[in-house]
């Protein structure tokens, strides 16, 4: 079950998995989501549903090594099975046309954006886009994104690749420049989309971002994902992941991002120490 | 019965009563009066003979005694730990008019436990085998119960689960001090060996709906999908570092491990100062998991006084035993952070107590002016949960009331035909035992429907 039939490293750090998972590429739909687990002692985590393709039966999932279980999962080779997967998950997104589209993605942001956007085009709206990254080999997605889109803009903060600056620079000169944005769509760090939001807010233009929350059942069951969205209490697994940014409490997001921070560190920290010292070990024995 | 020292067990996850031996069982077991009819069993959900299974345990045959427990019940061990026998069969027991009621609870433990050591299996009635399908939604105690009698009946049972591992509000709710990981498993082991067979990370109405298991050829539904849905307080601060809802603390220890973290890859904050709100049992597990955890305070914090908590006696008594503090009569109204997001404080109105209201209980009102602040780390709410909405908000026709409850009729018939229900979903406040009742009765209306519709 959930065995990995493809992986490719997309970036440093960014891998790719295709995999087996009939049911779950049948159903899946742009904008849900998987929740994983790796083995027996691992942790719950949710991951986008990048492609779902139902005649081959699996999903793709791209990851980026944040903490233990994202680094664990990288290690992961073709031919292992993930232990438990669970989806597809969180409503889709609602596909209209809306006319003239903003898609904005930023970091491991622009894996959920592109079959958002993709969706989105085929439904007959008219992309732009902006991504942004840390550093030219962290754009990820450029072409998928860049065959969808009418325009495209990069930029990174390091001015390695694109234009050296924010997304929200691009979209300030867009909203500056452009007649008629219709709509705007932002992924990503939940700063940008923070700030984004606050741009488009301004200028009155809808805009939908995607959370992504620490979670555990990934049903509704436990509330750990909940968000403060207008004046109600949601829970992203189920009432999301999207939302309209304008009534997202970003600053509150922000604080419980942190939540698990310590714990997050201590675990990756004994990992990467066992890492060391199995490949110590290894190299004892005279391995590789 | 002998119990682990509090004083020991606040430091591990072991069981707190630690069970009858044979001698002491068979004691027990003398007591009983053997009435007849038998009062007690007017007092249980899923009507165990249990005149019948006591006096085998008197002659010390505890297989046969094991056998009529199984001929009603399917989690004799569980049931033997967490239904409140003191408000069930116990509270019919003529002993207990004069003196202490036979204790039936722990005789039930006893056998199921015995049988456990002996890797005991329940017979499957092969005589009675039919291929007819029948699909069971959700793991918990009605759902487990329904998939058992039902498989006895000989229906080919499937159960959907949406965790990774079977048992619902047993597994993920009630953590292993009162219910060890192990017990469970094995029970829920004895249920596959009636030839049920269970499908986990399945979450239906997400992944399939009911109008698919239907074209799969499943003849009838059970959905006992339980009380997923954690309440919150809506007071301000909530969403503050360090509140948990009991579902994601419990969660968190009994499922994910955290307990044992980083061993285990999921975390939970062990917190210093906890408070847990609520009065019911979850509010007490949530506060003697955080024990346990190394918290060096633990505060329950229940708006009506302790003869109102809907919590079991014992449950409290063994609170108090480990040091757990109770705030009574107060309720919280909002929570005070620092400057990082996290929780340092609970400011709580202190309540009375005033007329009987429809549940029953004597009515909280709050005392003006009578604000004060508790020093809290980690807060665990526990005020209760509702039915879990995903289901019914994807299945068309499926009437629900106004708080989300699935309706159904006295056979637990909802209002799609074939479709039945139990457990915390449908209205009620059901205790493990009453779900596992309501999935005796649905499992009879099924068996009842599928002979009607021309299944044999």
């Amino acid at each position: 079950m959930y065995r990995i039939v493809v992986k490719k490293r997309l970036a440093p750090e960014i891998t790719l998995f295709e995999v087996e998972a009939p049911l779950i590429a049948s159903r899946a739909l742009a904008g849900q989501f998987i929740i994983l687990r790796i083995d027996e002692r691992g942790e719950r985590i949710p991951l986008t549903i990048y492609e779902a393709d139902g005649t081959q039966g699996r999903i793709t999932i791209i990851f980026q090594e944040v903490g233990k279980t994202t680094k664990k999962l990288s290690r992961l080779r073709v031919g292992d099975s993930l232990l438990d997967l669970l989806g597809p998950l969180g409503r889709p997104t609602t596909i209209e046309k809306y006319g003239e589209l903003v898609a904005i993605g930023g970091g491991i942001g622009i894996v959920p954006l592109v079959p958002i956007t993709k969706a989105l085009k085929e439904a007959g709206n008219g992309i732009t886009t902006i991504l942004g990254a840390r550093t030219k080999e962290l754009v990820i997605l450029e072409k998928e994104m860049r065959d969808l889109s009418q325009e495209i803009y990069i930029t990174t903060d390091d001015g390695s690749y694109g234009e050296k600056g924010l997304v929200t620079d691009v979209l300030e000169r867009l909203i500056g420049q452009k007649e008629g944005m219709d709509r705007v769509l932002a992924i990503g760090p939940l700063i940008m989309m923070k700030e984004v939001c606050e741009i488009t807010k301004r200028e009155k233009i809808p805009t939908m971002v995607s959370l992504n929350t620490i979670m555990v059942d990934g049903t509704g069951m436990c509330g750990s994902c909940r968000a403060r969205v207008g004046e109600e209490n949601r829970f992203v697994c189920v009432h999301g992941p999207e939302f309209l940014g304008e009534e997202v409490d970003f600053d509150e997001l922000l604080v419980r991002e942190r939540r698990f921070q310590r714990e997050e560190r201590i675990a990756l920290e004994r990992y990467e120490e066992e890492l060391k010292s199995a490949h110590a070990q290894a190299e004892a024995r005279g391995e590789d | 019965m002998p119990r682990q020292r509090p004083e020991e067990r606040i430091k591990n996850f072991q069981e707190v009563a630690l069970g009858y031996s044979a001698r002491e069982a068979r004691e027990e077991a003398k007591r009983c009066l053997s009435c007849s009819p038998p009062p007690c069993k007017e007092g249980c959900p899923v009507e165990i003979d249990i005149p019948g299974f006591i006096s085998y345990i008197k002659e010390e045959r505890f297989a046969s005694s094991l056998k009529i427990l199984w001929n009603k019940n399917s989690l004799p061990a569980v049931c033997g730990r967490v239904c409140p026998q003191e408000t069930q069969c116990e509270a019919w027991c003529i002993l207990g008019k004069k003196g202490e009621p036979l204790a039936i609870g722990k005789l039930e433990r006893f056998v199921a436990d015995w049988g456990r050591s002996q890797s005991a299996k329940i017979k499957i009635q092969k005589s009675k085998f039919r291929t007819i399908k029948v699909a069971v939604i959700g793991s918990g105690p009605a759902g487990l119960t329904t998939a058992a009698d039902l498989a006895n009946s000989g229906y080919r049972v499937t159960i959907f689960e949406s965790l990774h591992l079977p048992g619902g509000v047993l597994r993920y709710g009630i953590p292993g001090f009162r219910l060890p990981k192990r017990v469970l498993d094995f029970e829920i082991e004895g249920i596959k060996g009636l030839g049920v067979e269970i499908q986990t990370n399945m979450l239906i109405g997400k992944v399939l709906t009911l109008k698919d298991l239907f074209q799969q050829g499943y003849k009838a539904i059970f959905i006992g999908t339980g009380a997923g849905l954690p309440w919150f307080l809506g007071i301000p601060g909530e969403n503050l570092n360090g509140i948990y809802s009991a579902n994601e603390f419990l969660t968190r220890v009994n499922l994910m491990g955290a307990d044992r973290f980083p061993e285990y890859d999921t975390p939970v904050q062990k917190g210093r100062r906890v408070a847990a709100i609520g009065g019911g049992n979850v509010a007490f597990d949530a506060a003697r998991v955080a024990r346990r955890l190394g918290a060096e305070e633990v505060t329950i914090t229940y708006r009506r006084s302790e003869k109102e908590m809907p919590a079991r006696r014992e449950e409290i008594e063994h609170a108090k035993e480990e040091g757990i503090r109770m705030k009574l009569l107060a309720q919280p109204t909002r929570f005070l952070g620092d400057e990082k997001g996290w929780v340092r404080g609970m400011e709580c109105i202190r309540m009375r107590l005033g007329e009987i209201d429809e549940s029953g209980r004597r009515r909280a009102l709050p005392i003006e002016g009578s604000q004060f602040i508790m020093e809290v780390d980690t807060v665990v709410v526990a005020i209760g949960q509702g039915p879990n909405p995903l289901l019914p908000s994807y299945t068309r026709g499926l009437e629900t009331a106004p708080k989300g409850h699935i309706l159904v009729d006295e056979d637990g018939a909802t209002s799609i035909l074939g479709v039945f229900a139990g457990g915390d979903i449908i209205p009620g406040e059901p205790t493990v035992i009453d779900a596992m009742g309501q999935g005796k009765r649905a499992a009879r209306a099924i068996d009842r429907y599928l002979q009607r519709a021309g299944g044999k």
